[in-house]
This record gives structure tokens, C-alpha cells and sequence, in this order.
């Protein structure tokens, strides 16, 4: 849900991904909160960036209908929206090429005040 | 959790190693933090499974005690580094997986970009006082854009009036929780008295 806020930036989203550390937390799966979750989504920014990681699992192009009742697809989901945490590397804003570096697991989305 | 399980649990976060005075870094005393959280879930039902952000986190006493009464996600968003940085161990000494950190400065954040992503927003802002005239306003303005449901949030029970106003003008409903005395220890080296109590308004603001 991160986005670029430079200076003439107009979308700024989705944020690309570069991970040089992942890691997988468990979490506590709630299968409400992750429907919940899914349409506040761009359901392609997600497999984007499970992709890049390496997390896509087998979820699909097309979100599914009928998703909250399917459990399966919400571990999935569950998965790589919350488990799969970057710990080294950076985001990238698709329109500048800014790169915001993340550090143990904290992206800094700080700009300068030039950029602001 | 019972409110007392939550406090003593708030009291093994650690505060900051050196509170900057720019940033108004003042803690959120465990006492406070679990009255806030506890009332938040048990009045309001607003935390549990939730997608909760945390303005101006800190070391994230409120983030953490929002992740031990079951949020969803907490992410919690800060401007330093250091904080983050003590907010990160934090957690990790609790072993709680289910918060976010992000740096970065609410004031120059498009906020519409979060706009309603939020089911809940908490914070414990800048009083904005002495350098930072105004901080408190532009935290809440954030807090209200990102929030689908509802904000909590201090300030001084002096701004009350004044808050109360910019909420009708921005057609939301405010309503004062409680009036809680803000214990201020001494922090920074221009404070003269030991500690100082202050009037806070614990304050919830809710959209139509």
C-alpha cells in the first residue's frame, strides 16, 4: 500500500520491490481479517510483489469470487500479505527510479527537501 | 486480557534512550496506553481484527499493546529512526508478528493516499507546543483521511475548544472519552520541576 510521494510523481504505485533479505514470520491466521483486507488491495500490485519475492505460490491472475469462503486462497493470501517480510533491500518508484532503502524490515520512505 | 495483564505487559516496553525535543518525543505511560487500547476494544470493539495505524509511534507502546488485544496489523509510522528503531526490538522482544514500521513524515505524506485504508487510527501525537505549532492539527487531519471508522487520540484539554471546531468543519464527531492527567516526567533538561501534570483529553472522532 506504499507509495512514492516525490515531487511531480502522479501514481507513484505500485512500488517495485528489491529484496536482498526475506524472511517468513509466522503469523496468526484470521480469515476475516484477510477478506477484510483483500479489497482494500490492488489485487496485481500483490502478485507483483509475492512474485518478486518468490512467495506468489499458485495464486491467481484474477482475484476469485467468492473468496471468503475459500480458505485456501486466503492462507495463501494470508501468506504473502502478512508472513512474508522483506529485511534488506529497497522499494522503487515506478515513475522516478527513487529508490527508498529498507532496513531491517523498515522501509524509509523520507524524501529530501528538494524532493518534497 | 484483563486491563491489569495488559498494563504490567506495557511496562516491559522500553521508551526512548534520548527523547529529541523537536519531536515533542514524550512517552506514553503503560497506565495510559492500556486504559486507551482497553477501551478502545472493549466500548468500541475497534482494535480486534482490525487494521489499526499508529501516528507518530515512537517506541510503539500503543502499536504493541494494540497487537496484544489481536489487531490484524498495526503499522505503526514515525519520522526517527531511533525510535523505530527501539520500536523494532520491542517487538521482537515480545515476539509480536502481527505490526508493520514505516518511516516517514506524516506532514509531507499524501495522506489521500491512504485515504479510508485504515479501519482505525491511535496515537498519542505532538502536543504541538514551543517549536511545533500546529503539529497536533496536521497529525489529526492525517489520522482522519487514513481512517474508515474511527480515530483516538490525546491533546491537551486546553485545545479542546479549538479541536472541537475544526471536527465540525470537517464533519466529523468528536467525543471526549475521558479527561486523563498526563503524568510528564522530566525529560529534557528545561524542564525545572520534577515532573509535571498536565490535562489531556482522551478523544475519539468518529465519521458519518
Amino acid at each position: 500500500m506504499l507509495t512514492s510521494h516525490v515531487k511531480g510523481v502522479t501514481k507513484g504505485y505500485p512500488l517495485l520491490i528489491k529484496a536482498t533479505e526475506v524472511k517468513v514470520n509466522e503469523v496468526e491466521f484470521n480469515p476475516q481479517f484477510v477478506s477484510r483486507m483483500i479489497p482494500k488491495l490492488e489485487w496485481s500490485a500483490l502478485l507483483q510483489a509475492a512474485e518478486g519475492l518468490g512467495h506468489r505460490q499458485d495464486l491467481p491472475a484474477e482475484l476469485v469470487s467468492e473468496y471468503e469462503k475459500d480458505e485456501e486462497f486466503l492462507k495463501k493470501v494470508h501468506r504473502a500479505l502478512l508472513e512474508v517480510e522483506v529485511i534488506e533491500g529497497c522499494l522503487q518508484c515506478p515513475e522516478s527510479g527513487r529508490e527508498f532503502p529498507i532496513s531491517r524490515g523498515i522501509p524509509n520512505m523520507l524524501l529530501s527537501e528538494e524532493e518534497a | 486480557m484483563k486491563l491489569k495483564e495488559l498494563e504490567s505487559c506495557l511496562q516491559q516496553v522500553d521508551g526512548f534512550d534520548e527523547p529529541k525535543i523537536l519531536l515533542e518525543q514524550y512517552p506514553t505511560s503503560p497506565h495510559i496506553a492500556a486504559c486507551m487500547l482497553y477501551t478502545i476494544q472493549n466500548t468500541f470493539g475497534d482494535i480486534e481484527g482490525r487494521l489499526v495505524a499508529d501516528l507518530g509511534c515512537g517506541c510503539g507502546v500503543l502499536s504493541i499493546g494494540a497487537a496484544m488485544l489481536d489487531a490484524g496489523l498495526c503499522v505503526g509510522f514515525d519520522i526517527d529512526e531511533d525510535a523505530l528503531e527501539i520500536f523494532r526490538s520491542n517487538a521482537e522482544e515480545f515476539e509480536i508478528s502481527n505490526v508493520d514500521l514505516v518511516q516517514c513524515d506524516l506532514c509531507s505524506l499524501d495522506p489521500d493516499a491512504y485515504a479510508s485504508k485504515f479501519d482505525t487510527v491511535i496515537m498519542n501525537p505532538p502536543f504541538g507546543t514551543k517549536h511545533n505549532q500546529g503539529m497536533d492539527m496536521k497529525f489529526l487531519k492525517a489520522a482522519l483521511t487514513m481512517a474508515k471508522t474511527a480515530v483516538y487520540s490525546l491533546h491537551k484539554t486546553s485545545t479542546r475548544e479549538h479541536i472541537q471546531k475544526r471536527a465540525k468543519d470537517w464533519g466529523v464527531k468528536m467525543e471526549v472519552i475521558a479527561e486523563l492527567r498526563y503524568d510528564l516526567p522530566a525529560s529534557y533538561k528545561f524542564h525545572k520541576k520534577k515532573s509535571v501534570d498536565i490535562q489531556v483529553d482522551f478523544l475519539r472522532f468518529s465519521k458519518a
